[in-house]
């Protein structure tokens, strides 16, 4: 599809399958994340996003499909490959005697050691005392001890698995997160963010996986994803729109005249590879004002996220 | 809004601290729903059933007012039971139980409280309930709700339970209370702990060390005074509990001792728990250090920082214990010659070469049984299954480590540590029997090596808990019907009279009574090679099945 793709990916996953019980969390799921990209893995709640990352840990064991990571196998190869992947959960559990500074440092020789000047570069900019023991920090002190061993380790780490690492984290932490992780793609390392944090995935993200009930339903990057959506257009015609109630792909048409004069007011939204004909149309009645407006990122995910709770609404009727 | 806050009464914007009582009771009952039966039951019915077996084993009254005598006459026995304060059916349980009891009511109590109040705190639960309408001093009040029931169920059924067995009402009764008793004021006194500590386990750790204090003083009181009423008994609440006299002339007067100091310490829990914040301590957490020592680079640096206290804790646990009993052995040995039930008894279950030997031998065994409870609970239980259920083993399996890794780190504690309190107790024991009888050179190699001949058994123990971890994670907690299975076999088995099938389940059967019997290498090496086998398959259900 993309130059990107054709290099080895990170992360490539293909049918994957996994139940707990009667529950299937995981039901045919694809994932390619290409070396050197930040890659955003997005899904509502319960749509196997953990799972998924804890197969790709050889925490959980697959029921079916196949996983790779950097070429080799999350579950046969697990020690080998986690010598070369950093992870941040969601939700950091510290052992409440040890001090922070302990557990970064222990979080990093379990992985091949810490960058110590870029420890103390980041314990400072995070402002995370290192000195306090693991029960009395903050939610979003918490992540932090785990985001900074992630962002300090050493060079052979490769692929950050991120599991919603900045809840808790205020704004400012979270514009540090943000600067980090663009300093790990210039590193030249790979990032899986996985979150809800949609301007977050917006500013770092080159592509993004959306799946929903353990399977995978879009995938590709911002630009691709916002072609298959529709752009609203709201516009100021000098004369009466011509045909555009016929053309293909415009929906929600609503025109009315604009009182003393005789243009017209037109909104209507369009699927994008088709806002080229509107386009074209619409200059045949003399546009006086045009305001066109990409589909956001929220409108995006409401729309996948939407169709999950329709879906399930058909389910159980 | 000023204008109408005044013209209010007082009474509609007082606080209402109590506000939510019952809704937290309520909460805790339902979450204690098998801890407190279990609790009950198991020690109000052992009480009760006691008389049962004094019954069977001193059937005359000279007899039992031979035991009561020779008892009374041997410091040793005074310091770990208290004096016999009447020679009937029922001073002997009171003798027996109103010390001991009192103690196991006492950690019933301070484990119900802890639970609800300051763990409740540190795992942040409380706030989310006291952000609804609930009043300042609901939650201690709830859990110190929670505790006098349960205490009450406990001190009724033993009443009841002795009554039935044909004890007399007003000792029986008097029992009840004084184990009760000595369990609510402990409530209180936890209550206190759980203000001034910031953990759940330091409060924990200093109610239970006020507990062993109490013990403490009480047994130099009785150690120190033949008969009766030692002035350092009073000194401690486990000796009001034996000074309530139950069957032996009641002095009710000493639950108004119970009843003030409850008062006491209820009354100071609540002025500390009204002048701290929520999840704040009047003992401040240290800061600990910035960079992690070199020890702790690995899993196994991991768990012996994790672990290191319980196992100090433990050695010093068997080495006063096996100081205490080899204080005692020469005068328990003295003691049991001079009634010939209790020596066929001793005989039966310990060893053929002699009372002092035999005595020896069960000292051993308990300190064997008592092991399980470290390497299979304290380690495997709560720390190896803790880790991953808590989700502090998902970070570090995450890096570098392999899963066999992580699981043989603490099981190295388990194993190893079980032969570090083992070789503790043994070292104790021999050494303070062997000066009581003037040969510590001779007598410490055999001693040690009999506490140390137990470590097969509560390896096997530990390698079958291995396999319910690897196997069949979620029955982990079943790890402690095991073990207590096995120490109810070992303990209750040979005076029920068991048939030798019931009693070869358990791996301390196997076991030759040392010091003093013939020990050959076979039963040792079929309980190591089984321990082996478990923990193999245990270790490749670890490394098969998903972890979290």
């Amino acid at each position: 599809m993309t130059t990107a793709m054709t290099s080895a990916p990170a992360i490539r996953v293909d049918g994957l399958h996994k139940s707990f019980g009667r529950t299937h969390a995981l039901d045919g799921l694809d994932l390619r994340v290409a070396a050197g990209e930040v890659h955003g893995f997005l899904g509502p709640n319960g749509a196997g996003k953990s799972t998924t990352l804890r197969v790709l840990l050889g925490l959980l064991r697959a029921d079916g499909g196949t996983a790779r990571l950097l070429g080799k196998d999350p579950w046969q190869d697990a020690v080998e490959l986690h010598r070369r992947i950093a992870y941040v959960p969601g939700d950091v559990t510290l052992w409440r005697n040890l001090s922070g500074g302990e557990v970064i440092d222990l979080y990093g020789r379990l992985r091949g050691g810490l960058d110590a000047a870029r420890r103390a570069e980041l314990l400072e900019r995070f402002e995370l005392d290192p000195t306090k023991k693991g029960r009395t920090y903050s939610k979003g002190n918490r992540q932090k001890v785990a985001l900074v061993a992630a962002f300090a380790s050493a060079p052979e780490v490769e692929l950050l698995i991120l599991d919603e690492p900045t809840s808790g984290l205020d704004p400012l932490m979270e514009e540090v997160f943000q600067s980090c992780v663009a300093e790990e793609r210039d590193r030249g390392r790979t990032v899986l963010l996985s979150s809800h944090v949609l301007s977050e995935v917006e500013a770092l993200c080159d592509r993004v996986s959306i799946i929903r009930k353990g399977r995978t339903v879009e995938s590709g990057s911002l630009g691709e994803l916002r072609h298959l959506t529709r752009t609203s257009v709201t516009a100021e015609l000098t004369g009466p729109p011509n045909g555009l109630a016929t053309l293909p792909g415009v929906h929600g048409l609503s025109s009315r005249p604009l009182p003393g004069s005789q243009g017209h007011r037109v909104r209507l939204q369009v699927d994008t590879d088709k806002l080229d004909a509107v386009l074209r149309s619409l200059g045949t009645s003399g546009v006086r004002s045009l305001i066109s407006t990409p589909p956001t990122l929220e409108e995006l995910f409401l729309r996948h996220y939407q169709d999950d709770a329709h879906a399930d609404g058909a389910v159980a009727r | 809004m000023t204008a109408v806050t005044a013209a209010l009464p007082a009474r509609a914007t007082r606080p209402r601290h109590l506000a939510g009582t019952g809704a937290l009771l309520r909460l805790a009952l339902r979450r204690d729903r098998l801890l407190i039966p279990a609790w009950v039951l198991a020690l109000g019915l052992s009480v009760a059933g006691m008389g049962a077996s004094f019954e069977a084993v001193y059937d005359t009254a000279a007899q039992r007012a031979g035991l009561a005598a020779s008892m009374n006459h041997n410091g040793s026995m005074r310091a770990l039971y208290g004096p016999v304060f009447s020679d009937s059916v029922g001073g002997l349980v009171a003798w027996r139980m109103a010390g001991f009891g009192a103690v196991l009511a006492a950690v019933m109590s301070l484990l119900i409280v802890v639970r609800h109040t300051r763990e409740e705190e540190e795992t942040g639960r409380q706030e989310l309930l006291s952000a609804a309408m609930v009043g300042r001093r609901a939650p201690l009040t709830a859990a110190l709700l929670t505790a006098l029931l349960a205490n009450a169920l406990l001190a009724a059924l033993i009443a009841g339970g002795s009554v039935l067995s044909g004890r007399p009402a007003a000792g029986s009764l008097a029992l009840g209370l004084a184990l009760g008793g000595t369990g609510t004021l402990f409530a209180a006194l936890t209550a206190v702990a759980a203000q001034l500590t910031e953990s759940a386990r330091l409060a924990k750790g200093l109610t239970g060390s006020v507990l062993g204090l109490a013990f403490a003083v009480r047994a130099a009181g009785d150690a120190a005074t033949a008969g009766s009423g030692s002035p350092l008994t009073w000194a401690s609440p486990i000796g009001w509990s034996e000074n309530l006299r139950p069957y032996a002339g009641e002095r009710w007067w000493i639950l108004l001792l119970f009843l003030a100091a409850t008062a006491l310490a209820a009354s100071a829990a609540y002025v500390l728990t009204a002048r701290r914040d929520l999840g704040m301590s009047f003992l401040p957490a240290r800061p600990g250090p910035a960079v992690a020592p070199r020890s702790l680079s690995g899993p196994f640096g991991l768990a012996w920082r994790l672990q290191r206290t319980t196992l100090l804790g433990w050695t010093g646990g068997f080495l006063g214990a096996g100081a205490l009993f080899g204080g005692i052995a020469k005068g328990a040995a003295d003691l049991v010659g001079g009634n010939r039930q209790t020596r066929e008894i001793v005989e039966r279950m310990g060893g053929q070469q002699g009372l002092t030997e035999a005595f020896l031998a069960t000292m051993t065994g308990l300190l064997g049984m008592v092991a399980a409870l470290y390497a299979a609970g304290a380690v495997l239980r709560l720390r190896l299954r803790g880790e991953e259920t808590g989700e502090r083993a998902e970070p570090v399996l995450a890096g570098a480590v392999g899963r066999l890794r992580w699981a043989g780190s603490h099981l190295a504690l388990a194993y190893g540590g079980t032969v570090v309190i083992l070789a503790a107790g043994g070292l104790a024991l021999g050494l303070t029997y062997g000066l009581s009888v003037d040969d510590p050179g001779g007598q410490l190699g055999p001693v040690l090596a009999a506490a140390l001949s137990q470590v097969p058994a509560v390896w096997t123990l530990t390698g079958l808990a291995v396999l319910v971890f690897g196997l069949l994670p979620k029955a982990t907690p079943a790890v402690w019907a095991l073990v207590g299975g096995c120490l109810a076999l070992g303990w209750l088995g040979p005076s029920l009279k068991l048939p030798a099938w019931a009693m070869n389940l358990s791996p301390y059967s196997h076991l030759p009574k040392l010091p003093g019997a013939d020990a050959t290498a076979a039963p040792f090496l079929w309980l190591l090679a089984l321990s082996a086998l478990f923990a193999a398959v245990g270790l490749a259900g670890v490394r098969r099945r998903d972890l979290g």
